[in-house]
């Protein structure tokens, strides 16, 4: 419960109409896309600039407040759920895309601006921003910052770290700072901009950004190549990467991801093949054209049932839209859907796809499978159900052992998901004590009465490492 | 309002009747939000978004809260639209989740007298009886044609109405008479070869003040090759009960219908109202606990086909020259014809069949229009919102028809062009009379 005080002095800043306290507007602001997370703020704060954001934060400074910083609730890792109660803060007022730049190839935004708008904005000046969540249709800039989140064209683009070139951010003391700028090199300094890029919002509140663009590729083009084998799938994408081509996409999908996909997206998917790869190069024609022949050859070689390319444009767009609903699909199976991102060096997925499958049998629990193979990062996908709790046991016991066999091949517990509420406990495993305290320390220097989404990315306790079954 | 005793006796009821599994299949992506009007015209409120408001039923059906007045006002500002349905990739039907909480709210809430009398009027008093809405039509009439219409419009008497509702006045359609709404025909035949029997679902504000269209559909239907029967003993579909939370009402309508619609024998039941399409293909849902009524509401639901999917399957634009005066047009989908029936594209294949037509697409035309049975007129601000970027929509298309396929969507279409004072250039119709003079010509 927040102080009457402190109530009316958040009042004053943002006028009575951008904060609420009722219990529906808790509610709502009380769950992300987390499975069976959630927990209720004591408010919702709506902002109409940084400096209001400066001026909310003093506050919630001086009387130790905690802020959780919330674009639309997309998140997967509970890091938009309040832990502590305190405040949500919303940035529906602060959604502008205030400047595309054609001169210097940027555009800069507020936080709450959404992905695919500022997408279609700036494809119609001819310029491609490509971090492309699977959410992008109703994420936020300040979430993707926040998270930095991958995509579907990461294989060949990046994520969004390597577009965010500028950033306005209110630091835990009120202080207003700006990190980076319109520039191709800057070298003044530590790069702030990178630290904040993924930092959960727990360093900082993001209140501007300025982001790279670059130039629209001439000609995309998409194809599927269709397995029987999940392992002969799995070594394709291995192959298409030694022989040193880099696709803009290379997605994964096995069969029960497939049927759910059908189920709902109704586009003709095959769903009587073990797995898909979804392939796609953009660029100039001549140049795309090699490429998709070589990659149909060398998923042939790998013994890919068939090969199609997408005829249209629309066939093309109807694919990539059908993968982006995969994770959302698959909850039709069961009520509980719970995804995790483990990711891998590109050269071992196909171990890793055999391991999710020998865990899966291990525990007995149905894992379905996508994701973006191309990056070694997967969405190993538990379909359950939170009320069967002797389940739900088995399930944290095969994602134990699917981070633990990640790290053991050089790999990762969260590619593009973030560590937020859900992976805090298995941090450790990954960065080690070292690695924890160096972090810790820059947290501790940023926000040293933690109000800045506390409880996210560091756990109160880790989670023991069990040995690993070989 | 509700008491502390009402809000118990709800939040009990929700712990009963709410499907549990329904709400646990929401995962909260999100993916829906950008699809709800509400959410969007209310700046981005999570409380007027499918997600929010399947979380809060879902809190309520918990215990985390109670079912407070603003829980009340997040459900009773949802259109219905279910726009969010096609979009969801969990395939949540929330259609059916919000009218089991709105039945139960209202179902436990006690009314004010003013309410109460006129719910039961107009759910128990009116829609079900069709001489009732034939008697209360042709006092429309006789106000429209007497005179008086024309005194109230002078006097400015209509100005002590809410600006939408003297408004909504000018663009009732002009009504048939008394005598015309009751010599219906309960037959027709094909005009030239026979090709399908269907049997034709007339609706009770469909065949009173819309009795003009009614008419042109069941001639469309005889040039496809359709021989119709039109049973006598149909009710109104009980839509307006269903989204009102008065689902016992519904339900006694659903099966006044099946029974109705037993009798003969024929390939398709038709309908040329999405709203009235949408709420028939649902009545296995409404009749779900009753098992022999859900197994006729599944034969009932599977024959079930809009105007103008029979129309495209008989393939009736290609036999029949359609052609119209050089014009351009833009065609507003009703939510539910489109959301619930699936029915999209037939319409705009009828509709760029017509010679001499221009058909543009509008933006956001998969969006509700505000309409929403009688959302515009207890919710007349949201309502009115969305009606204007409707509007914005529907003038840069620069079109002079707007076409649309279910009465209340056309009525507000009407009042937004009179809103707007396009009235000199723009008019609404609904796609049968379109077609009918498209056919005539």
């Amino acid at each position: 419960m927040l102080t009457k005080q402190v109530k009316q002095l958040l009042i004053n800043i943002v006028g009575q109409e951008n904060y609420d306290e009722s219990k529906v507007e808790c509610l709502v602001y009380s769950y992300d896309a987390t499975p069976g997370y959630q927990a209720m703020p004591d408010a919702v704060i709506k902002p109409g600039s940084a400096t209001e954001v400066a001026a909310i934060v003093k506050v919630c400074n001086e009387y130790k407040v905690p802020i959780v910083p919330r674009g639309s609730g997309t998140n997967l890792s509970g890091g938009t759920c309040p832990t502590k109660g305190g405040l949500v803060l919303l940035f529906n007022r602060m959604n502008s895309l205030l400047e595309i730049d054609e001169e210097n190839l940027t555009a800069t935004v507020q936080p709450g601006l959404i992905t695919l708008d500022l997408i279609s904005a700036v494809e119609e000046k001819g310029l491609f921003y490509p971090p492309d969540p699977s959410s992008m249709k109703i994420s936020t800039i300040g979430g993707n910052i926040n998270e930095n989140s991958g995509g579907l064209r990461g294989l060949k683009y990046g994520v969004t770290r390597d577009y965010v070139i500028g950033l306005e951010v209110v630091l835990p003391n009120g202080d207003i700072i700006r990190t980076g700028g319109k520039l191709a090199k800057d070298v003044a300094g530590y790069d702030l901009t990178r630290l904040f890029v993924g930092s959960e919002g727990t360093l900082g509140i993001v209140t501007e950004a300025t982001l790279k663009l670059i130039p629209i590729p001439e000609t995309t083009k998409t194809m599927l190549a269709l397995y029987q084998d999940l392992d002969a799938a799995a070594q394709s994408v291995a192959k298409i990467i030694s022989n040193k081509i880099i696709p803009v996409t290379l997605e994964f999908l096995d069969r029960p991801t497939l049927i759910v996909v059908e189920d709902f997206a109704k586009i003709g998917l095959p769903t009587n093949v073990e797995a898909v790869l979804l392939i796609e190069q953009d660029g100039p024609p001549e140049v795309v054209d090699r490429d998709m022949k070589r990659m149909a050859d060398i998923c042939i070689e790998e013994k890919a049932v068939s090969v199609e390319i997408a005829e249209t444009e629309s066939d093309a767009a109807a694919l990539k839209t059908a993968r982006r609903t995969a994770l959302s699909a698959l909850a039709r199976l069961k009520p509980t859907t719970i995804l995790e991102d483990a990711t891998v060096p590109r050269s071992e997925i196909a171990k890793m796809v055999r391991a999710i499958n020998e865990i899966a049998s291990k525990h007995n629990v149905n894992i379905c499978t996508f994701g973006h193979a191309g990056d070694g990062n997967l969405h190993p996908t538990c379909i359950t159900d939170a009320r069967d709790h002797d389940e739900m046991e088995r399930v944290e016991l095969a994602f134990a052992d699917i981070f633990a066999v990640a790290i053991d091949l050089g790999g990762t517990i969260t590619g593009e998901h973030g560590v937020g509420e859900m992976k805090a406990p298995y941090l450790e495993w990954k960065l080690k004590k070292e690695g924890i305290a160096a972090m810790r320390a820059i947290k501790q220097a940023f926000d040293p009465n933690n109000i800045m989404n506390p409880g996210k990315v560091f756990a109160k306790e880790s989670r023991k490492r069990v040995v690993v079954s070989s | 309002m509700t008491t502390v005793q009402e809000r118990e006796t709800i939040a009990t009821q929700f712990a009963e009747k709410m499907n549990e599994d329904e709400l646990l299949n929401c995962m909260r992506c999100g993916f829906c939000l950008p699809h709800c009007p509400t959410y969007i015209e209310s700046g981005l409120k999570e409380s007027h978004s499918p997600r929010g408001r399947i979380a809060l039923m879902k809190a309520v059906t918990d215990g985390v809260i109670e079912p407070d007045e603003d829980v009340e006002r997040s459900l009773s500002l949802c259109l219905g639209c279910r726009a969010c349905e096609p979009v969801c990739p969990s395939g949540v039907k929330y259609g059916h989740l919000l009218e089991e909480a709105r039945d139960i709210i209202h179902q436990n809430k006690r009314h004010s007298f003013p309410v109460k009398t006129i719910r039961k009027a107009v759910f128990s008093g009116l829609f079900p009886h069709q001489e009732r809405m034939q008697t209360m039509t042709s006092l429309l009439g006789f106000y429209q044609r007497s005179g008086l219409q024309y005194m109230a419009r002078k006097t400015g008497v209509l100005n002590m109405l809410p600006d939408n509702l003297a408004t909504m006045e000018k663009v009732l359609p002009k009504v048939p008479k008394k005598s015309e709404m009751k010599n219906r025909p309960t037959e027709l035949p094909a005009i030239g070869t026979l090709l399908k029997k269907v049997a034709f679902f007339s609706g009770c504000l469909m065949d009173t003040m819309f009795l003009e269209t009614n008419k042109a559909t069941l001639k469309l239907l005889q040039l496809a090759g359709c021989e119709i029967v039109i049973p006598k003993s149909q009710a109104c579909c009980g839509a307006l009960h269903g989204h009102s939370g008065e689902k016992e009402g519904a339900k006694q309508l659903a099966k006044r219908n099946i029974e109705a619609f037993e009798a003969d024998e024929v390939d398709y039941i038709i309908t040329n109202a999405g709203g009235c399409g949408a709420f028939l293909t649902d009545y296995d849902h409404l009749l779900q606990d009753e098992p022999v009524w859900h197994d006729r509401a599944i034969a009932f639901k599977n024959k079930m086909k809009d105007i103008s999917e029979i129309l495209v399957d008989l393939r009736f634009h290609e036999k029949v020259r359609l052609k119209l005066p050089a014009q351009s047009i833009t065609f507003q989908d009703s939510c539910h014809l489109r959301n619930v029936m699936n029915t999209s594209l037939a319409p705009r294949v009828l509709l760029q069949s017509i010679e001499g037509i221009d058909f543009r697409e509008m933006k956001d035309a998969d969006r509700c229009c505000g309409s929403a049975g009688i959302y515009n007129i207890v919710e007349s601000e949201m309502s009115m919102n969305i009606l204007d970027s409707k509007m914005e929509h529907t003038k840069s298309t620069q079109a002079d028809i707007v076409v649309t396929a279910n009465p209340g969507c056309l009525l507000q279409m009407q009042l937004g062009i009179e809103r707007e004072n396009l009235g000199e250039c723009t008019k609404a119709v609904h796609i049968v009379d379109l077609l009918m003079e498209a056919v005539a010509l």
